[in-house]
């Protein structure tokens, strides 16, 4: 087992790595230049433009620029926004709560109806399974920007039960105002793991394995829980997993739907200023989120699964 | 002897996309206490569904006419505990034990499983006995196999934790679903010895489901054989090899390749094994029965007793002692 997680970091450091370089990559390839945003189009004398690339390291060779932005970066300084003065760090650090709340509500919001509608539509046959598709059809169909205003029209506006815009103060008043972001954030996904969480208890149902528990005169419930459920869990941790490692990613449109200041709003709107510190910042901890959350997947699934460690304990 | 289990009549009809399907018509055959019987036929004759129907382990949908009985209790019409109660009388041993043992399960929990949420035994008892079960079919080191997980061990290895599992709940009767197929020939006759030696020792009651007729001749009491669904022939084990009474049983025999004399090629029956929803009226073996005339295909073949035991054709009687020679032309 400790081998297994070893070669798994050791596979999460190289993801990241490539990632990292890609990332910054990307944004030295993109079109504008940091400091036009800072010299907001007004040409500066030369002495003071040579002035300002030597500050930043923007005279250097790419490589060189990455490398210091890499190593920075691994011991925790993130760089500093070139328009606003700021630390890349304080930046992320005000607004990465927000992002954790919503998605963390999402996770829970999906695995809690996901799981449990897809369970009882593989196991309820006939009308109670032809709601559950027909409600993952609807909600798979929604898509995040969608569902934010139709949530915000009905239970803000029409209803007031919640409010549309903003954050809230307190643990209550947090979870008012972030319940319909999340709702609107793991509508699609919840869709998604009940079909799979669906197929998987059905598919888990005819196997014959199962078919023997039942030979043995073993309670239904019993067969279900420990021979249907038990199986069914591995192929359905795996896409929870990933669902909840691209709501990371998926957050910025609510974010930027219900004012919410969080992280993935942010990385749009620096995207917009040109602040590239700030871009590349928060572009490599959503990876990093996205990497170490299919890490805990991996582990996870080796837990549930014992075929999956065989290769690394037969070694 | 009396019959721990009585079959009588049974017709099982499968729900499949086209409707209704017969795959058994009136099948009859009974099982005394300790005895072993064979059932043997070609794919598809319905040995197997003759097996779930017993267990009560048709597929969603089953239609199931006649009864079955076993020690007193029509199985049809349970439900509920009762019906888990039977079940667990009733021991399966399947032919793929890799398919039929949960692979993320440990030996030790598909072990003691039933033990202990039916029969309430301490986890730590429910262990020694299984430990004891594992030494009883030959495996070395119990303690270790109970820890591993079904992937870790092969595929003899694993029938014979199947055994001694369907054992180790106490079973009345044990039906084995072609148990050895899946095994290659020395494991095969390994746990097939193993599986007599046990069943004989506990004077349990066996159905014993197989291809190979000869395994079943050399383990079983009785053998009843199965063609499109409906018992041709049953009759004593070691008698139908010699000295069958069906034209069907004499050519299944004939197929039957042979230790003692060489061959240039072994006799196939002509044309291909139908299924009961596919044959013809009057007799089903009869498209491809070379003892086969007009009147045979007229009317349905009862089932009658003749010299000990039953067999299913109108010229049985005619045909004593010739169905052999007929099957050589």
């Amino acid at each position: 087992m400790l081998q297994f997680i070893a070669k798994r970091l050791a596979m999460l450091v190289a993801t990241l790595l490539v990632a990292s370089f890609a990332i910054y990559g990307a944004l030295y390839l993109a079109p504008g230049s940091p400091i036009a945003a800072l010299t907001g189009g007004r040409t500066l004398p030369p002495e003071v433009m040579a002035q300002i690339e030597a500050r930043y390291h923007l005279n250097e060779p790419f490589l060189t620029r990455y490398w210091l932005w890499l190593t920075a970066a691994i011991h925790g300084d993130l760089g500093e926004s070139i328009p606003l003065h700021e630390s890349v760090n304080t930046l992320i650090a005000q607004r990465i709560g927000t992002t954790l709340q919503l998605v963390l509500f999402a996770s829970i919001l999906i695995v809690m109806f996901g799981v449990s509608l897809g369970i009882i539509g593989a196991l309820g046959r006939g009308v109670v399974d032809t709601g559950v598709l027909f409600a993952s059809t609807v909600s798979a169909a929604l898509p995040a920007f969608a569902a934010a205003v139709i949530l915000q029209f009905i239970f803000g506006v029409y209803l007031g039960w919640f409010p549309v815009l903003g954050t809230g103060d307190g643990f209550v008043d947090t979870i008012k105002h972030l319940t319909l972001p999340a709702i609107a954030l793991a509508a699609t996904s919840t869709a998604l793991v009940t079909r799979v969480t669906r197929t998987a208890v059905r598919e888990e149902l005819d196997r014959e394995h199962v078919q023997t528990a039942v030979s043995r005169g073993l309670p239904w419930s019993d067969v279900v829980r420990r021979h249907v459920l038990r199986n069914a869990a591995i192929p359905i941790t795996t896409v929870v997993g990933i669902t909840i490692a691209s709501l990371i990613a998926l957050s910025a449109v609510v974010e930027t739907a219900f004012a919410l200041n969080g992280l993935g709003a942010y990385l749009v709107q620096a995207a917009q200023n040109k602040d590239f510190a700030v871009v590349q910042g928060i572009s490599l901890v959503l990876v990093v989120a996205f990497v170490v959350t299919n890490v805990v997947v991996d582990i996870a699934y080796a837990l549930l699964d014992p075929r999956v460690s065989l290769g690394s304990r037969a070694q | 002897m009396s019959d721990l289990l009585t079959v009588t009549d049974l017709t099982v009809r499968l729900k499949m996309d086209s409707g209704m399907r017969e795959v058994i018509t009136g099948t009859s055959l009974s099982i005394a206490a300790g005895e072993a019987m064979g059932l043997v036929g070609e794919s598809g004759s319905g040995k197997s569904m003759t097996a779930k129907a017993i267990a009560r382990l048709l597929p969603d949908g089953a239609e199931t006419l006649g009864s079955v009985v076993f020690d007193g209790v029509d199985v049809l019409a349970l439900s509920g505990d009762e019906l888990r109660e039977h079940r667990a009388q009733v021991a399966v041993v399947f032919q793929d034990p890799r398919a039929h043992i949960n692979p993320v399960r440990r030996i030790d929990d598909f072990m003691t499983e039933s033990l202990r949420t039916l029969r309430n035994v301490p986890k730590g008892d429910a262990r020694a006995r299984a430990a004891t079960a594992l030494e009883e079919v030959g495996i070395d080191d119990p303690a270790k196999r109970l820890r591993q997980y079904p992937h870790e061990l092969s595929g003899g290895m694993l029938q014979r934790v199947m055994i001694a599992t369907a054992l180790l709940s106490e079973p009345r009767l044990l039906l084995a679903d072609e148990c050895t197929t899946a095994l290659d020939v020395t494991t095969q006759a390994e746990v097939m010895a193993i599986l007599d030696d046990l069943r004989r020792d506990r004077g349990l009651s066996m159905l014993f489901i197989t291809h190979d007729l000869e395994l079943a001749g050399a383990v079983c009491d009785r053998t009843t054989v199965m063609y499109a669904g409906q018992v041709v022939e049953t009759r004593a084990a070691s008698l139908l090899h010699s000295d069958p009474l069906h034209p069907y049983s004499a050519a299944l025999v004939d197929a039957r390749p042979s230790i003692a004399s060489t061959a240039d090629r072994l006799r196939a029956i002509p044309g291909r094994p139908l299924s009961a929803f596919e044959s013809p009226s009057g007799c089903r073996f009869a498209p491809r029965c070379s003892f086969a005339q007009d009147a045979c295909r007229e009317h349905d073949q009862v089932i009658t007793e003749l010299d000990g035991g039953f067999v299913r054709c109108e010229r049985a009687i005619e045909l004593r002692g010739k169905v052999r020679e007929g099957a050589h032309v």
